[in-house]
Parts: structure tokens; sequence; C-alpha cells
């Protein structure tokens, strides 16, 4: 493994970020796909809880026809910086199709960098003597580009979805991706109030790695903590956003250790100790050693978060809900959102409503999947 | 009490000087008397072990001699009247920018004995603390601060190996954790041992441990029979002089400390003066009455790290791999790989002892120039063990003039897991770090074991007011990090963000990892 | 009844028991420099006991059954009704030493500062609280408390 310290070399690139924000999440558990539309219009109601600093939407199901490919999507600062990095995808994966991702004039937007889409299957030969698995590979390269790469950076890598974000509002970056266009099962959103600007496309939320894709409202103050726990396992958190961390932490526990949501879920907003002591001797056991062993992936300070995945959604609040979150139910849709409003905006007489508790998830599961 | 253990001595102990013609030393303080005052009660007479208040019969009168004083401040605190002052000593000599009186004291006192010179306590050099050139983080509106009278706020800490996976199955931990040490403050006492400091001293810190939920260690001198009711509580050691070690004491803590160096003296054992070595030492170190306790320099069967972790495997073994070993070393210049070393020889927990650490008694000049600060060696070892990966392999402890709890909060954001006191342990018994703690007269009744100073110190006062200390610093760190926003310790752990530099150099602040104030 | 009780293994020897029961038995109760300096300075009823290293403060112990009582030729020495403690009412004292003779503790001591009586410990009856020897011991080594 390469132990490169990588943050000092970022930090001057992308200074650590922190911000409020607006989130909002919709899946239909059947798996019917429906458009943009409503999710636009859910994120646009809470206009201001963003400032026109960022926003963006993931969507799964939106590329049945490529379910196979890793779907990447990717922002160029310019042409010379598009062919270095193409060298390198070109190098590792078999690309099926590549293009410009098509977009529309807005006038919220301005100066967008080159965007373009690619889908595509690791090299084989590549893959077996990286002795990687495959999933692990995929990492491994967006990681290398995204740390390596000047003016270039892949925003997008899951299989049958895909992330589209931006600087300006979310309503304004959803008509710019012509999202009305796409179809999808489950979508999320995010209008993001960054207290500086960077003015950089990456740094708007979703973050996606592979599958999984954050929108998150907060700021977390165990940043750096979590971070450079991480980073002894490889992950290069280049962007200095809480969302890439979240990212990775769920990543970390889920897919490279292989515990199941709800643990996650407990290592991630844990328990309070009083609590713990209630709890029967086997779970007491357990969720001392989750917080023993992962103590540096507790995230701390206030935050709601939607997690998506092809197979459903996460919705968490901090251990001591610092932060709003609302969720919501009718037929086969489940709702999710930083205010009631931007669900009942698109879902005016929703079966149940509630506040989920601190700490306590939401989770949302696409029928006949046991795991998220 | 002579030297019975027939090894000569090297140090230069005071005794010899004054048979000499002419000395030339001079009194280090002056002994205020406000005659307005003084009530003639002899209070001072009795508690000056130095015999610096004397009661003369003839005149009525208690006087006093400066050359005897050496500042503890007991006469001070004890007189009723408030009539004691002492202040360093007016004679000055003739100002030279390259010889200080300190210089040329000792040059003297060598003169007088030719030996080693030996201090006590911890180096009183103007080395930079980088405590003081740290700033902590607080949030104001995009992140809420949190208050810790209304909110729960969690310092538990455990120390120990942990796994890189949870093996689980049916909802069950499928696999046990290794050993750990469960901390309710990150805060334990620095291992002292019995014979540098009283048997109420270490009662008054194991009482205090065992109160607050933390950790008191044995120091290198054995366990006395009167402790061994306090082991979940209990970290025995093993230096180099292997006082004191056998299979019953190995059992009897929570854990097992090898102690490879001490921050105060880097590349040297323990010393013991002859003095110190009562009966009750004596039987607990097994070693004979009144001989000097001298440790070899090395452990003279760890020559090399994979001697290290034989040694480590062999007290797993013998205590059945149920206790967790730690390795505690001096931060000298190459800390980081030494340390990288340990953790790969099988350590559950590395501690790092800074060059500004105490001692009962080290020679002055290894103690004044020898080793490096703890927060450079912290920051250091910290950042090498995550970028080799292994940081989470064990738990990395600190100390070496840990003064306060927000020296403790900004070496948790550095990245220690706990820390150890020592200094500010004995302080809060009492201590008034007049730094005699090697002539084991010491008027506090810590670092001697004179029965007629030892009762001092009663270990009711001690256990109350050293588990005052843990709390009152535990409370302050609720404080700090609540209004960092965070409400676990763990989240501080490694968060250098929470720290920003002040009056250091580009790279201080690399070494240390961490921003310039404003960035 | 509450009584004195020493801790010997807490004793520091450092007398302050002493110091402080003069004071609180003089004509300034609340000015240690005057108890001391103006006109006679009454004697100390708790008298610190030393055998290096062992030591302990010393004074009445304020027996059910109190000797001195009944060596009394006055009537003097009495058991308050009230309190339980053995106190000598120093009007009716006439110096005899009759109960010095009789105390098995040699807690009793001639005080001659003024009119000659026998002086002991009272407890600090006349004050509230923890009697002046046990409030300023700086260890401990003394505590007021009851016992069976």
């Amino acid at each position: 493994m390469n132990f490169k310290w990588q943050v000092n070399i970022m930090e001057k690139k992308y200074p650590r970020i922190p911000s409020g924000c607006a989130i909002s999440g919709i899946m239909n558990k059947k798996g019917e796909r429906f458009s943009g539309t409503d999710i636009m219009k859910s994120i646009a109601l809470m206009h201001d809880r963003s400032n026109g600093l960022g926003g963006g939407f993931a969507a799964y199901g939106i590329y049945p026809e490529y379910s196979d490919h890793y779907a990447l999507h990717v922002f160029y600062e310019s042409l010379s910086n598009r062919v270095s990095a193409e060298e390198f995808i070109n190098e590792h994966f078999n690309v099926d199709t590549s293009e410009m991702i098509h977009t529309r004039k807005v006038k919220g937007i301005s100066n967008p960098p080159l965007i373009w889409r690619y889908f595509v299957q690791p090299k084989k030969n590549k893959l077996h003597s990286s002795e990687l698995t495959e999933e692990e590979y995929v990492v491994r390269c967006i990681m290398r580009i995204n740390s390596s790469y000047e003016g270039c950076y892949i925003f997008s890598s899951g299989k049958n979805m895909g992330a589209f974000k931006g600087v300006g509002y979310p309503e304004d970056i959803g008509e710019f991706y012509r999202l009305e266009e796409y179809k999808g099962y489950l979508w999320t959103a995010h209008g993001r109030f960054p207290t500086n600007t960077p003015g950089w496309w990456g740094g708007a939320h979703p973050f996606t790695l592979l599958d999984w894709s954050i929108v998150h409202n907060g700021e977390i103050s165990s940043y750096h903590a979590n971070a450079r726990f991480l980073e002894m396992f490889g992950y290069k958190c280049t962007l200095q956003t809480d969302t890439e961390v979240i990212t990775y932490i769920f990543d970390f526990l889920m897919r490279k250790n292989g515990l199941p949501v709800e643990l996650a879920v407990s290592t991630i907003a844990a328990p309070l100790w009083k609590e713990i002591e209630r709890m029967d001797e086997d779970r007491k056991e357990l969720i001392k050693a989750l917080r023993t062993v992962y103590s540096s992936l507790l995230i701390n300070g206030p935050f709601s978060i939607i997690l998506g995945t092809r197979n459903g959604i996460v919705a968490l609040n901090d251990r001591i809900k610092l932060r709003n979150m609302v969720a919501a139910t009718k037929g086969d849709f489940l709702y999710v959102a930083s205010e009631e409003s931007g669900i009942r905006e698109i879902c005016p007489n929703p079966e149940n409503v509630w506040v989920p508790k601190a700490g306590e998830p939401v989770i949302g599961l696409m029928e006949g999947v046991k795991e998220i | 009490m002579g030297s019975q253990g027939g090894r000569a001595r090297n140090w230069a102990d005071g005794r010899g000087e004054g048979n000499m013609s002419l000395n030339y030393s001079t009194p280090e303080f002056i002994i205020e008397r406000n005659n307005d005052r003084c009530i003639d009660c002899r209070v001072c007479v009795t508690q000056c072990a130095n015999e610096a208040h004397i009661y003369d019969e003839e005149e009525d009168k208690v006087v006093s001699d400066d050359m005897k004083c050496i500042n503890c401040h007991r006469c001070v605190v004890f007189c009723p009247t408030r009539a004691l002052s002492v202040r360093k000593h007016p004679l000055e000599y003739r100002e030279n920018a390259s010889w200080s009186g300190h210089d040329i004291n000792t040059i003297y006192k060598q003169a007088a004995s030719g030996g080693i010179l030996l201090a006590g306590m911890g180096t009183g050099k103007k080395y930079p603390i980088y405590w003081d050139h740290l700033l902590l983080n607080a949030s104001q509106v995009t992140n809420p601060s949190i208050d810790p009278l209304r909110e729960p706020m969690e310092l538990k800490t455990f120390l120990g190996r942990k796994p890189e996976t949870l093996k689980i199955e049916n909802g069950r931990l499928a696999e046990k954790l290794p050993p750990q040490l469960e901390l309710e403050v990150p805060i334990m006492f620095a291992a002292m041992s019995f014979g540098s400091i009283s048997l109420n001293a270490h009662k008054s810190l194991a009482r205090a441990a065992e109160e607050v939920g933390s950790f008191f260690n044995t120091g290198e001198g054995g366990l006395h029979r009167e402790l061994s009711g306090y082991g979940k509580n209990t970290i025995v050691q093993v230096a180099s002089g292997r006082f004191g070690v056998h299979s019953e004491y190995l059992n009897a803590g929570a854990a097992i400390e090898i102690k490879i160096g001490q921050g105060a003296k880097p590349g040297i054992g323990g010393h013991l003066p002859g003095e110190k070595v009562g009966p009750e030492v004596s039987l607990t170190r097994m070693i004979p009455l009144g001989s000097d306790a001298i440790s070899p320099a090395p452990h003279h069967d760890i020559y090399s790290i994979e001697d290290l972790r034989q040694l480590i495997f062999s007290l797993k073994e013998a205590t059945n791999y149920e206790k967790p070993v730690s390795v505690k070393i001096a931060a000298v210049h190459n800390v980081a790989a030494i340390a990288s070393g340990i953790v790969r020889a099988g350590a559950d927990i590395v501690t790092i002892d800074g060059f500004r650490g105490g001692s009962g008694a080290t020679p002055l000049r290894t103690r004044d120039s020898v080793g490096i600060p703890i927060e450079t060696a912290l920051a250091a070892v910290d950042s090498r063990l995550r970028q080799e990966g292994i940081r989470n392999q064990a738990s990395l402890v600190v100390s070496g003039s840990i003064r306060n709890s927000s020296d403790v909060v900004k070496a948790v954001a550095l990245g220690a897991d706990a820390v150890n006191i020592g200094t500010a342990a004995l302080i809060a018994l009492g201590c008034h770090m007049c730094q005699k703690c090697y002539t084991g007269k010491c008027n506090w009744g810590i670092a001697t074991q004179d029965p007629n100073l030892t009762k001092r110190l009663n270990p009711d006062i001690g256990a109350r007011r050293a588990a005052n200390l843990l709390r009152a610093w535990g409370h302050e760190i609720k404080e700090l990090i609540g209004g960092m926003g965070i409400n676990a310790l763990e989240s501080l752990r490694g968060n250098r963000l929470m720290l920003r530099g002040i009056g250091l150099n580009e790279k201080e602040l690399k070494i240390l990892g961490i921003k310039a104030a404003g960035e | 009844m509450k009584r004195v009780y020493a801790k010997e293994e807490a004793c520091v020897g450092c007398r302050l028991c002493e110091v402080h029961c003069i004071v609180a038995h003089s004509k300034y109760p609340d000015n240690i420099i005057k108890a001391f300096r103006k006109g006679n300075r009454p004697a100390a009823r708790v008298f610190v006991e030393e055998n290096k290293p062992v030591s302990f403060a010393l004074q009445c112990r304020h027996c059910e059954d109190a000797p001195c009582t009944r060596a009394c030729i006055t009537g003097a020495m009495h058991r308050d009704y009230h309190s339980g403690a053995v106190i000598n009412d120093e009007e009716r004292c006439v110096g005899c030493w009759t109960c010095i003779i009789a105390c098995p503790y040699g807690a009793i001591r001639r005080d001659e500062s003024g009119k000659k009586v026998a002086a002991k410990c009272d407890l600090c009856s006349a004050k509230e609280g923890e009697p002046a020897c046990v409030a300023n011991c700086p260890n401990d080594a003394l505590v007021f408390e009851e016992r069976q």
C-alpha cells in the first residue's frame, strides 16, 4: 500500500469548508422509476437553506442499459487535462462509451467545467495483476486520478447510478443537467450553504464512491480524527469535506469491514455510554467493542445525512440531534428531508410523518433486498 | 544508613562536603522571619527535616539557618502567624553572560565531592514549552458548542491493541477483543516507584485511581503488599533492575509496563539512594537494607527490538494474554522509528516520556540536556504510526510535564490516547517542587522513607486530593471539548485541525502537523 | 458523646494543636499574635506526646466515671449535665492539684498564668463546631466524633 501523506499537498487546492445545507431524498421501494422533477421541486422549496454556492443530486437506476459498467462522471478544467486523464483511464479500463454529459444553458450557472461521462469496466489483466477486488481496484484508480491528476476530478463512479452537481442553487443545477429527462427509482438532493466559497464544482454534494452517495447537512467536529483514521487504510481525503469523509466511513465499515448497516450506524452515531450500560450483556459487549475499535469513526457534531445505495437509503441524525430531519411514507414511497415542507411540496398527504430520534436511522430498503 | 550494596557511588551526595576546611558554597535561599509576627511557637522547628529552624533555649527564641534551607515551603505553610517567607538569596556573582551562578556553584560542588551531580524532578531549563504555543478551537455559529452542564459528555478511553476488524456473528461479538484498560478520564498516574516515593504516596494514588476510574503505576520498585487490593487500577512496571518482579507481581495489576527509558534520564537506569531503602522498600524490592538501587542502563536481556519482542511475549505468556503490555520509552531523537518498532514488536501501549519529565533522582547533566520535548515526539510518533497504518494497533500514552487540563486536551488532539501525570500528581499531594527528592528528606512526606516524614502525608487526604485533581481536570476537559462541539473524547483524538500554532516556525508547524493561527 | 480522638499514624508532631488551644483559651481567641504576646498566656490543654517517629496529641478523655470529679475537693471538676463533658469550673477551683494526681492519663495540667487553676480540655465548650485543636490539625490527625 502506498502510505503517502496527502493532506498537505491538497490543502492548498481545496481548503476545508464548513457548510450548512438542505437535503432531500425520495425512493420507490418497488423500483419504479420516476423523473427528477419531484426531487428538484422538493429541494427548490428549501431554497433559503442554500446560498447558491453548491447543489447536486444522486440518481439510481438511470443507466439500465449500462448496468454492468461503472459510470464515471468527470470534471475537467481543460482539454489538456482530459487528454492526460483519459490516458490513465484507457490504460486501466475498457471504455465502452465516452461522451460529454448533455447540459443546457441556465442563467444561474456560470463557468461550468467540461463534464464527461464514461461507461467502463476494469481491464482484466490489470485487475488480476493488482490482486485487488474489482471494487477496490476501481476505488484505487479513482483516488489516484483525484489526488494526482491536475484539473481533473471523478465525481461519480457507481453502476447504474450517477451524481450531478455543481456551483449554483440546486434547482438551477437540476435544470442545467436536464434531470427531468432522467428516470430513477431513488433520488437524493443537496443544497449547499458554505460559509466561504471555493467556486469549485467538485466541492458540491453529493459525494459518491462507487454506488455510495452521501448528501449531508452539518459541520462535523470530528473531521480530522475521522480523516486521519481513514487515511491509514488508503483513503485520501483530498476534498477536505465532511461529506467525503462520511462516505468513506460508510464504505470502510460496510464494504471493507462487512458491518451491517445497523452496526455502522451504531458506530457513526454511537449510543451514549449510559445507554450502553442498560443494554443486555451480548449487545453491551458488541456495542462496547464497536466504540472501542472504531472510536475514531464516531461522527461528532451536528449532521443529518442521507446515504444512498442501489439497495436503498439510510437517513441519520447525529447522536444528540443537532440538525433537523423529517421522514414520511406514502404507498411505495419513502421521503426524507431537512424540513417537512420539502416533503409536503411533492407529497401533500403522506400516510406517516415522523421526526427520527437522535442517532436512530431511517432505513429504506428496496423490496427483495436484505442489506443496504 | 550507609551504602551497603558494595557498589561505589559516583554521585555527589553532600557527604564529605562539610568536612572540608573551607566550603565555597553559599546559601541559595534566605529565610525571612517577621519578628513582629513570630510567636516562637516552634512549629517551624518541628517541621524542618533539614534543621533550618532552631530553637535557641537560652534566648527563648526561634532562629533560622539560611544555608540549610531548600525552599520547600513546609515552614511557611505551617507557620500559624504567617511570619515566614523564603526568597531567593540576593547574593550575586559579578555578572557574566557566559557563567551563571548555577554554573559556578555546580563546579564548587563537584570540586568538593568528585562526583556526578544529582537532581530531582524535571529539567528547569528554559526550553520551549510547545503546549503554550498551541491554541484550541471553539465552535461559533456553524456548529453548536455543547454544554457539559446540560448535555452528556464522554471521556471514556480504552487503552490496548485494537483489531482491524471485528468478527460479528448473529449479532454477537464472535471474537473477544484483546485486553483493554478502561479509563473514565484520559489521565493516569505516571510510574513512580515505592522507594522513590513513600507508601502513603502510593496508597493515595492507588485509591484515587480506584475512585475516579483510572490507573496508578507501581514504577520499578515492586508492589507493596498493602496495595494488593487495588489490582484492577494498577499497572505494574518491569524495569531493567527487575526489582520486586515475580509472577505474583506480574499478575497483580491490570497491565504490565516494560520501562526502557524515562524522560528525565534517557539512556540510564533508575537511581534509588540507599538512604531511601528502609525495611519496607528492601522487602518489596527484594534488595538489602540501605543498599543503593541502581538499575542497569539497558535491560540486559534487551539489546535489540527482537529481544524486546521476546520480553513482551514472555510477559504475555506469564499472564495468560489477559493483560495489555505497555512499553515506556524516553522521547529521543529517533522516537518515531523506535515507537514503530515497539508496536511491531507486539506492545499494546506505547508510553512516551518527554524530556521535561520528572524523576526522583537523575544526573543533572542528563536531565538538562538529553531527549526531546514530548509535544514534538508525540506528533512525530502519531504521524509515523498512521503513515505505516499501525496506529490502531497500539495506544499512545504521553507524559513529561503535563501541567493542566488544556495540556491534556492538546495532547489528545495531537494524537495521544491518554496522558500520565507524575509531577502534577505529586503537587496535588503537597509537593512544593523543591526538587530535593534524591536526599530522602522530603518535608512533605512524599519522596522519603523516613518514618518521621512519611506520616506527614495522610493517605486519606492524599487520595482525596489526587482524585479531586483528576475530577477537576475531567470537568475542564469537558468544557474545552464541548466548546469545540465535541461530546466524546475519541472525536478529538488526532484531530489536529482543532489546534493552531502560535509563535512557531514553518518547520515546527510541520513537525506538529498543525496550521498556524489565522490559517 | 463526641470526643476528640488522635490518629497517631497521621500526627506530624507540629504542635499546631497546642498553639491553637492556647489561642482558643486566651483573652484573644481571634488574634493569635495578641494571644501569645499580651499578658499571661494560658497553658495548652492538649499536649503532643512524642517518641519519634510516634507522636500524638493527648487531651482529657472525658471519662464516663471520671476519677478527677471524685477527687475534687471543691466540686469544681464536674460533668456537664447537657454535653457530658468533664469541665473544671475555674471560679471554684482552688488549685490543690488533687485532680492532677487522680487523672490516669496525665491530661490535666497546672495553669499558673493567672489564678492558680487546673487546666484541662473543655472541648472548647464555649464555641460552636469542632474544638480548636481538631479544626486546626493540618493532617487530620485529630477527629471529633462519636464512637462506641
